[in-house]
């Protein structure tokens, strides 16, 4: 076998193996994907935020050309099929647990947002299915909707669950807040803000879609559908929902295009299609489309917050005080409860030595879609309102927005450091970070380009962000003691063939990350296997042992150390097996590039040899060793990761329409090691897209009857490509100190950087308009209507 | 039921389609070529661009009837026989203009496009602008600009190798 270059190891921006299939038409996504004898679903879905089902009538369905069979939530109760799980338990403040309402697959007695499902149509095409859905009669009476969270937590509000009394899902809190409170009484200085965090509409570009298959034979099911984490849908729906065995169920993410936290819940429509294959016994196959994405995807965000920061004289921050509301929508979803929470409050602290920190949240049921995690999850939340509050307090104190911070920043000595609330982070250099933004944006040389675009005419704007994240989420005791009802750890295994040749299979799951090249760029540096001899499996439970999917930028840092501990196996084998066909002791050999070497000589064997000797056992060590050469490896993480950065954003304001253009931005993130520089730069500009949009573009619009407005791409305002500008991405590293490849990850701090960065941009170049805060998205009609607001009383001054 | 006659990369098909049918179904469901995606139902995202008679056009928007006698290219029609791929193709490669994938067919078949019909070659701003109507949710854009950019100077031959990406 050839000894790899070193260029395909780590830190090489090699070019991806996956986008052969995917620019040549031959991607294989779950729409794609059609079942001999397929048959097709579509689902009825509630026009109506809240109303009760006094009855469906199906007869005139049910009789209509192609129709197979048409089941309804009374059906599938009655069948024995059960509700969707939530993830994760939160307790209130008095420690009893969280309200947890059920949330049937179909709905029953109720429907509770524009688009909660409540029947399903199997039929021979798709359009029969479709025209067929038509003909379903449902008598809705119609209810009172609570559309907002003000609406659902006011007296006499519609109450959506008959467990949650006042709609409230819990009423959570962390930290000290007696320590806080006596903080505040001695602070030199209160700056407060309060925020909105817009709610958003994940979008990946590929609708979500479902394949289940029943084997009449057999018994056996398969689902394939557009997941971030196969075999924790097979555990949720075989356990919860359809009580099939794992034994019994087979779950396939084939290729997923795009899922930024929205694809990794168990949804409705996975069940539907699996229980309905079983019931025609024909495969049954739903793909959404964009509408249906709108009302049943997970939306994200959708806070309202109230923050207040204590100052000492010399701009020191004294404490924190955070109060949430966090929007749930109708129902839980699979990680819902943790997110405002354990992935919020617990960054709170940021990239500063905050002594004491209280936050406390309600989490609200409304009659709008389930919201969950999207990009960053609850830590884009935290990172705005600091930031924000950060700038505010500037301004208030006079103290320079950089030197606030710095003054603040939690040193390079300090590590490891230990927050106020519960995290403890290992490693960083936040000066450094943001030193080298500040340099790459020529932030000192801002106050030319603002005189110079005042000239034209243009408002110009510069802003900061310096951020934290927590990432590889973990080990499994400390997040089953918050709540978790599931491990986080990850599995990886090494197949070495008997040509050399490698399989890796991974429990994480690729939908857009590049994990095909990543991961076999992880088997080039440590076992020398060129990458195009690794072969990376992921997204089928038929094919590997387990995995937890991926999520919160855990993929490298959780998986990829799962496959650095198998090869660490792989290699001791590999050393006995040497030993023994170079009759040295095992304590002699060693392993590099893809060789074993007794130390001190030029006998050697290559990993082909080795792996020759360990399928063709003819001279193999049978008594103490089996032959073959697979390993497989658990790995718990010991901590979270814990990326950070500093992103500079510079924007212009057109006050004649209000218009906000991005013109630079610099983002420079500590992922730690790098292992494609190629891919972490093309993750972080994603993110930073994404952030953007939040900051200028996007919004999930519901009216006040809880009717959704921004049901469209029509309505719902994507970034597009003139809308954003050339991001430009540098890394600076600081080790991760607790996994073995040092990496912290990169997947979601663009997402969660650059929002604050945006606005404290937006605010600056509006100061002469007296303006101190401005809500997301800072719409054109937004900034036109500050800027028109204060035109008068500038004119008078 | 109606029947069309059109020719999709190359190879003549008669099919047999009801009235409603799109294009796009015609091309995913009875010629099994998935590689044209559908992201949206509103004409916004672009991922359905395919060419006919050499214009791109989203084809979740066209009725294949109207197609009769179309000469349509998909993204599957791109590359040489010999597996040799388009420019286009090859820059999106290099620039790491792709991440999902799922977008990504539509994208090349407008870019190429939007490329064919400015042979005075675009600015960045102009390659922006031409790509209004597609939509990409990973990238951020960045480097699919670049890919485009860089894949104009090979299709109007003012390079002969494509330029390669900055390390």
């Amino acid at each position: 076998m050839n000894v790899v270059t070193p260029f395909e190891g780590i830190g090489a921006s090699v070019r991806r193996k996956e986008d052969l299939r995917f620019l040549s038409g031959r991607g294989q996504y779950t729409d794609d994907l059609n079942r001999q004898g397929q048959t097709w679903a579509h689902i009825l879905r509630s026009p109506h935020p809240h109303a009760r089902i006094r009855g469906i009538d199906t007869r005139a369905a049910s009789a209509m050309p192609g129709v197979l069979a048409v089941f309804t939530g009374k059906d599938m109760a009655e069948a024995g099929v059960g509700g969707l799980p939530c993830g994760w338990l939160i307790h209130n403040k008095d420690g009893s647990p969280m309200a947890e309402p059920p949330h049937p697959v179909l709905a029953v007695d109720k429907v509770r947002h524009v688009g909660d499902p409540v029947a399903v149509v199997v039929a021979e095409t798709r359009a029969q299915a479709r025209d067929a859905a038509e003909a379903i009669a449902v008598d809705y009476e119609v209810l009172p909707a609570a559309a907002t969270m003000a609406q659902a937590l006011a007296p006499g509000a519609p109450q959506l669950h008959e467990g949650a009394p006042g709609n409230l899902c819990y009423d959570w809190h962390i930290g000290d807040k007696a320590v806080v409170d006596a903080a505040f009484a001695r602070a030199h200085k209160v700056a407060t803000l309060e925020l909105v965090n817009n709610r958003l509409v994940p979008n990946a570009m590929e609708p979500r879609a479902a394949i289940g298959e029943y084997d009449r034979g057999t018994g056996d099911y398969t689902l394939w559908t557009t997941s971030q984490n196969p075999h924790v849908i097979r555990l949720l729906m075989g356990a919860n929902v359809l009580h099939i065995p794992e034994s019994r169920l087979r779950v396939i993410a084939p290729d997923v295009g795009g899922g930024f936290g929205s694809k990794i819940y168990h949804y409705a429509e996975e069940a539907i299609v699996t229980w309905a294959s079983g019931r025609v016994e024909r495969p049954v196959k739903w793909t959404a489309d964009r509408v249906e994405s709108f009302m049943s995807d997970a939306h994200g965000r959708d806070h309202v917050t109230k923050a207040e920061l204590a100052l000492d004289q010399d701009g020191k921050i004294l404490a924190l005080r955070v109060s949430t509301l966090a929007n749930m929508g109708a129902y839980l979803s699979t990680f819902a409860p943790c997110i405002p929470t354990y992935l919020y409050a617990t960054l709170l602290a940021g990239v500063y030595t905050t002594p004491a920190i209280y936050c406390e949240v309600k989490a609200v049921f409304t009659n709008t879609v389930p919201v969950d995690a999207y990009r960053g999850a609850g830590r884009p939340e935290a990172t705005y309102l600091l930031e924000r509050l950060m700038d505010v307090a500037a301004a208030e104190t006079g103290i320079d927005r950089i030197e606030l911070r710095r003054r603040n920043f939690i040193r390079p000595d300090q590590f490891p450091y230990q927050t106020p609330v519960a995290l403890q982070y290992d490693s960083g250099n936040y000066h450094a970070t943001l030193d080298q933004a500040l340099q790459a944006a020529d932030w000192a040389g801002f106050e030319a380009r603002r005189a110079e675009a005042k000239r034209r005419g243009r408002l110009r704007g510069i802003g900061v962000s310096t951020y934290i994240e927590a990432c590889g989420i973990a080990p499994s005791a400390v997040v089953g003691s918050l709540g978790a009802r599931a491990g986080l750890y990850e599995v990886g295994t090494i197949r070495v063939h008997p040509t050399g040749s490698v399989t890796v299979l991974t429990g994480a799951h690729s939908h857009g990350q590049g994990h095909e090249t990543t991961f076999a760029q992880l088997v080039a540096d440590k076992l020398g296997v060129p990458v195009a001899q690794v072969e990376v499996v992921h997204g089928d439970t038929g094919k590997v042992p387990f995995g937890m999917g991926t999520y919160g930028s855990r993929s490298l840092a959780v998986g990829g150390s799962a496959m650095m501990k198998a090869m660490d196996k792989i290699i001791a084998k590999g050393k006995r097996i040497a030993a023994h066909l170079m009759e040295a002791s095992v304590e002699d050999i060693e392993f590099e590039r893809g060789e074993f070497r007794v130390a001190g000589t030029d006998k050697k064997k290559t990993l082909t040899e080795i792996s020759v000797a360990a399928y063709v056992p003819h001279n193999y060590p049978i008594e103490e060793l089996e032959p073959g050469l697979e390993e497989t490896a658990f790995y718990d993480p010991k901590n979270f990761t814990f990326p950070a950065g500093c992103h500079v954003a510079e924007v212009e304001i057109d006050p004649e329409t209000g218009r906000t253009q991005v013109v630079n931005f610099t983002a420079v993130d500590d992922v730690g090691r790098v292992i494609n520089p190629m891919i972490v730069e093309g993750q972080v500009q994603g993110g930073v897209a994404q952030g953007i949009g939040q900051a200028l573009l996007e919004r999930c619009v519901y009216d006040e009857n809880g009717q959704l407005l921004s049901g469209s791409m029509m309505d719902y305002t994507m970034p597009r490509a003139d809308d954003l500008p050339p991001v430009g991405v540098a890394t600076h590293t600081t080790l991760c100190t607790h996994n073995p490849l040092g990496v912290k990850g990169c997947g979601e701090v663009g997402a969660i950087g650059s929002p604050p960065a945006v606005i404290n941009a937006v605010v600056d170049a509006l100061k002469e308009y007296g303006v101190r805060h401005v809500e997301m998205p800072a719409t054109p009609e937004r900034i036109w209507q500050i800027i028109n607001a204060n035109r008068p009383r500038m004119a008078a001054e | 039921m109606p029947q069309v006659t059109l020719t999709v990369n190359g190879k003549k098909h008669t099919v047999e389609v009801e009235p409603r049918t799109l294009l796009v179904e015609l091309l995913r469901e009875k010629l099994r070529l998935t590689g044209t995606h559908v992201g949206c139902d509103t004409s916004q995202c672009g991922a359905c661009v395919v060419h006919i008679n050499g214009d791109s056009v989203k084809s979740c928007t066209t009725l294949a009837v109207m197609c009769e006698g179309a000469e349509v290219t998909t993204i599957e029609g791109l590359a040489s026989p010999d597996g040799t791929l388009h420019p286009m193709q090859e820059a999106f490669r290099e620039y790491h203009a792709l991440q999902c994938g799922f977008c990504t067919p539509g994208m090349v078949m407008s870019a190429i496009d939007l490329v064919r019909k400015n042979p005075q070659g675009l600015s960045e701003e102009e390659i922006r602008h031409g790509l209004e109507g597609n939509l990409c949710r990973c990238t951020g854009y960045h480097n699919i600009v670049k890919a485009i950019a860089a894949a104009q100077e090979v299709m109007h031959g003012r390079r002969k190798e494509l330029a390669r990406a900055a390390e």
